[in-house]
């Protein structure tokens, strides 16, 4: 406590030698100085505890009164429990005076100690007989905080209800009382009250709902509405009614009173209209759909409250049919709203646009609206969510990509949309060079045009590094796109020295793409899957169609577990990070193949082939191509196993072993971007007539090779060629050196236990290359 | 129930303020600041209600003071301006035709007003007539402050 920068805590104890003092006026003086420096905060605070119990019991009802305010407005709890006992008295005495003051203090009291609440009971028996209006105000609000907190009370005074409405209706019809009018309302404070008791008692109560239903339809048909304190009260038995289990007629009337507050010149009332709607528009929509176009009129009010509650409502009420019409009122809003409510505008057309829009074009068409408009204030998820959509509507790829050039010609300042448009120009640059467009005009744009504006989105200021980095890989896509190839290279070479590392590093590996890898340039780059989104706001799970893209390391949710492949599909993780990668799967492997590989190897000492190891070459482009893609889509990675519906990439299968009726294929997949990485699955069946059980498929390769094993699908081989048995093989050759590969096949057949060794050296070129 | 009421002047001077919760000296500063801020910026015909943190404000603005009203969500705004409304009344009846500074050179007496008025964040009495008599009578009791007491009845 200071004063003027000195310490002033000499203040605190001479509040309460004031309060200790016979004088009427020292009291008055050191009750004020305890309720504005005393709080309970205090230390000194308990020592009032005893003034005030003192002067609860003074001969004068003033210094009563005075105990009783200061407790009622700051008494700690401790304090509270020495004093309930004498509130309670208290509110059992005769003056009114004194009673009322009483009332809200054990309204305190309940407040900061909710057990001592059934000591109060007793007293609250006849409060509501009083005819004072001081206590019957104080009363009602003790009831209503009684019943708030605790829902015996609440059935107990359930009762009351009657008597409630009695006085209501007393209030309502008495003629003009002086002393309580309130521009022509007889004690609006205590009306509102009540009714807010009612409120509360008729809750989930169908009897007293019944009682009350009368008597609000009374107040809502006979209260004046000029005045504020007229509106007052209607605003208070529209929420009364809406909250009951109130009759269907009772909420019409509730809502064409708030209809008619939406028309009212005052902006309050405007205000308190809005912000009901809202509360009751999830229970009674298509009454308030009626309001629709009022509601939609408030957005354009220089209000900033009031925007803002017609902004959500207006969110509220779109719906499937009036969704078109609604959308274009929120974009002109958004035009030319303030910045604060852009954000949570843009957000709003977006998830109503996801859920109603009528059409995918009126859809892309609302986005790039919100885009243009308000492009810095979009969430960062729009821009992934936006090119998923793009994708997904396949017919419409020509028509977006040319409106978004367009949009970048005009303005490269919005970063998502740049983001979005820079995108899919590198993906579907080749229809809008081609021209073909059914919904608009074609433009006619040449390569190097739209080579321009790329290299114009590298080099501008106002493109932030994200910007940057989807345009370098849009003009790297567009070589497989576009004939004009040295252009790009040339682009590419500039920035392999770029100070950025994050565009040095994709300068670099698309660089190595051009000279060393230029072979897999067209298979990396093509076009991109069709994406499917489970859920609006979740993870985005993939289905894998076509496997060029992924990236190599797709881990499996459910068994057969997959291990984590080598270091660089680590690489590709980490740099892809999203919101929701699952957790990487670290399993080991069954140690027993792995080792039993180890054997063999030892065993078969010359296989191998000899040279030091090679530098591994810089991992591959793959995983910079892959890095272009947005975050979300290792979002929630597929359960699928990477290597069920993938396309095998031409190579051929082969067959790598046939003895005794045992067969054994191998099908290739590259279904990864690394070429380094060669799966192979081989399908083990079985002609004799009898099942081979305990079949164990074990592997080994050159040292220059490293071999995983998954597990198998199971251990029996069934006869006849009923069906076979698969297991997964990834191998990784850095060195593209020939694969080679000595398998051991272990099993029983006809209770014998069969065990066979054999090389396979006939791996197609394609498989190691 | 209200939470505080603050009177500050145009240029966001404070003239009263009365705290209805237990609150930090720091605190309180704090929304002093934000108070005054927030209502001193708002145009001249806008609404009279604020949202912040999970308060309402209700404000109105009297000659050349605001008063500053904090309410609980659930209770009726329309209604807090009839409060402000009625406070500023009580003020009136009681300094005659009231202006700023009657509230500044007498600020104990419009304290003592306000808890007539308000206990603990609810209104106790209606009635303007009971609250000015209960001023008047504990003034009476002021004024005659020798070792006597004598009992002043209050009717009604």
């Amino acid at each position: 406590m200071h004063m003027l920068g000195y310490p002033a805590h000499f203040g605190q104890l001479e509040c309460l030698k004031l309060i200790a003092s016979q004088k009427f006026t020292d009291k008055r003086i050191g009750y004020l100085g305890a309720m504005l420096l005393l709080d309970e905060r205090q230390d000194v605070h308990l020592l009032m505890t005893n003034c005030i119990k003192n002067d609860l019991n003074h001969s004068t009802q003033y210094v009563q009164g005075l105990a009783l305010c200061t407790l009622g407005c700051m008494g700690s709890s401790e304090m509270c429990r020495d004093l309930a006992g004498e509130v309670e008295k208290l509110l059992k005495t005769s003056n009114s005076y004194l009673r009322k003051k009483a009332a809200l203090c054990a309204v305190h009291v309940i407040r900061k100690v909710p057990e001592l609440m059934e000591m109060f009971l007793p007293a609250t028996k006849n409060l509501l007989s009083e005819k004072n209006h001081g206590v019957l105000h104080t009363s009602v609000v003790l009831l209503t905080e009684m019943c708030e907190r605790s829902p015996d009370m609440l059935a107990h005074f359930r009762k009351l209800v009657p008597q409630l409405v009695r006085i209501l209706k007393n209030l309502i019809m008495s003629g003009y009382s002086p002393e309580h009018d309130v521009s022509g309302i007889s004690d609006p404070f205590l009306q509102v009250r009540i009714l807010r008791l009612l409120r509360i008692l008729g809750r989930s109560d169908d009897d007293s709902s019944e009682a009350m239903n009368d008597i609000l339809a009374q107040v809502a048909t006979n209260t004046e509405t000029s005045k504020n304190v007229g509106n007052a009260i209607l605003y208070e038995t529209v929420l009364t009614i809406m909250d009951i289990k109130s009759e269907s007629g009772l909420r019409v009337l509730a809502i064409n009173i708030l209809g008619r507050f939406l028309l009212n010149n005052d902006k309050n009332i405007r205000y308190v209209a809005l912000t009901s709607l809202l509360k009751t528009v999830q229970t009674d929509h298509n009454a308030v759909q009626r309001h629709r176009s009022t509601i939609v009129d408030c957005l354009k009010d220089l209000d900033v409250s009031i925007k803002r509650r017609a902004m959500e409502l207006s969110f509220a009420l779109v719906n499937g049919n009036n969704v078109r019409g609604m959308m274009k009122e929120l974009l002109y809003f958004l035009d030319s709203c303030d910045p604060e409510f852009k954000a949570d505008c843009a957000s709003g057309v977006f998830l109503s646009a996801e859920k109603y829009a009528p059409s995918k074009r009126w859809h892309i068409d609302t986005i790039m609206r919100v885009l243009t408009t308000a492009g810095s204030y979009v969430r960062d998820d729009s821009v992934p969510n936006l090119i998923q959509l793009i994708t997904n509507s396949v017919e419409m790829h020509a028509y977006t990509v040319q409106r978004l050039y367009k949009a970048l010609l005009d303005d490269i300042s919005q970063q998502p949309l740049v983001q979005v448009a820079s995108w899919c120009i590198g993906e579907y640059g080749d229809l809008l060079v081609s021209g073909q467009c059914e919904e608009e005009e074609p433009i006619q744009v040449t390569e190097d045009e739209v080579l321009d504006v790329l290299e114009g989105l590298l080099a501008s200021n106002l493109s932030t590094p994200v910007t940057r980095g989807y345009s370098l890989t849009a003009i790297m896509k567009l070589s497989t796109r576009f004939s004009g190839v040295n252009r790009i290279k040339k682009v590419v070479s500039i920035y392999g020295s770029s100070i950025d590392v994050e565009l040095q590093q994709r300068a670099v590996e698309y660089n190595a793409l051009f000279k060393k890898y230029d072979h897999m340039r067209p298979a990396l780059l093509e076009r991109m899957p069709i994406m499917e989104k489970t859920a609006t706001n979740g993870p985005t799970e993939i289905v894998q169609t076509n496997g060029e893209m992924e990236p190599s390391a797709v881990e499996a949710k459910h068994p057969p577990p997959v291990s984590q492949p080598t270091s660089p599909a680590n690489d590709l993780l980490d740099l892809l990070s999203g919101n929701d990668v699952v957790p990487v799967i670290q399993t080991t492997l069954p140690s027993k193949p792995a080792s039993a590989g180890g054997d063999l190897l030892e065993l078969l000492g010359d296989i191998s082939l000899g040279g030091g190891p090679a530098p591994t070459p810089a991992p591959a482009p793959a995983p910079a191509v892959s890095s272009t893609q947005p975050a979300f889509l290792l979002d929630g990675l597929t359960s699928q196993p990477l290597f069920n519906d993938i396309a095998p990439a031409g190579i051929p299968p082969m067959t790598a072993y046939n003895k005794n009726g045992l067969k054994i294929d191998f099908t290739f997949e590259r279904a990864n971007p690394n070429p380094n990485i060669a799966v192979i699955t081989i399908h083990a069946s079985n002609s004799t007539e009898a099942d081979m059980t305990d079949f164990v498929f074990q592997a080994a390769v050159p040292k220059t090779f490293q071999l995983q094993l998954l597990s198998p699908s199971s251990n029996i081989v069934p006869a006849l060629n009923q069906g076979s048995v698969t297991q997964v093989i990834r191998v990784l050759n850095p060195q593209k050196q020939q694969l080679r590969m000595r398998i051991k096949l272990t099993y029983t057949l006809k209770g014998s236990p069969v065990q066979d060794l054999a090389e396979v050296n006939n791996f197609p070129p394609q498989s190691w290359q | 129930m209200m939470r505080f009421l603050l009177l500050f002047s145009r240029q966001g001077k404070l003239r009263l303020q009365k705290w209805f919760t237990p609150i930090s000296e720091r605190e309180k500063k704090k929304i002093i600041r934000d108070m005054t801020n927030m209502v001193l910026a708002r145009q001249p015909r806008s609404c009279n209600f604020l949202d912040w943190k999970d308060l309402k404000i209700i404000y109105k603005r009297y000659a050349s003071l605001y008063f500053c009203l904090a309410i609980e969500n659930q209770e009726n705004e329309l209604l807090a301006l009839e409060i402000i409304h009625r406070y500023v009344e009580l003020l009136d009846k009681y300094f005659g035709n009231v202006c700023e500074l009657d509230i500044i050179f007498n600020f104990e007496k419009a304290y003592f007003i306000l808890d007539e008025f308000i206990i603990g964040g609810e209104v106790q009495e209606t009635s303007k007539q009971i609250v000015n008599r209960s001023i008047e009578a504990s003034d009476m009791l002021q004024e005659d402050d020798s070792s006597e007491w004598y009992e002043v009845e209050l009717f009604g």
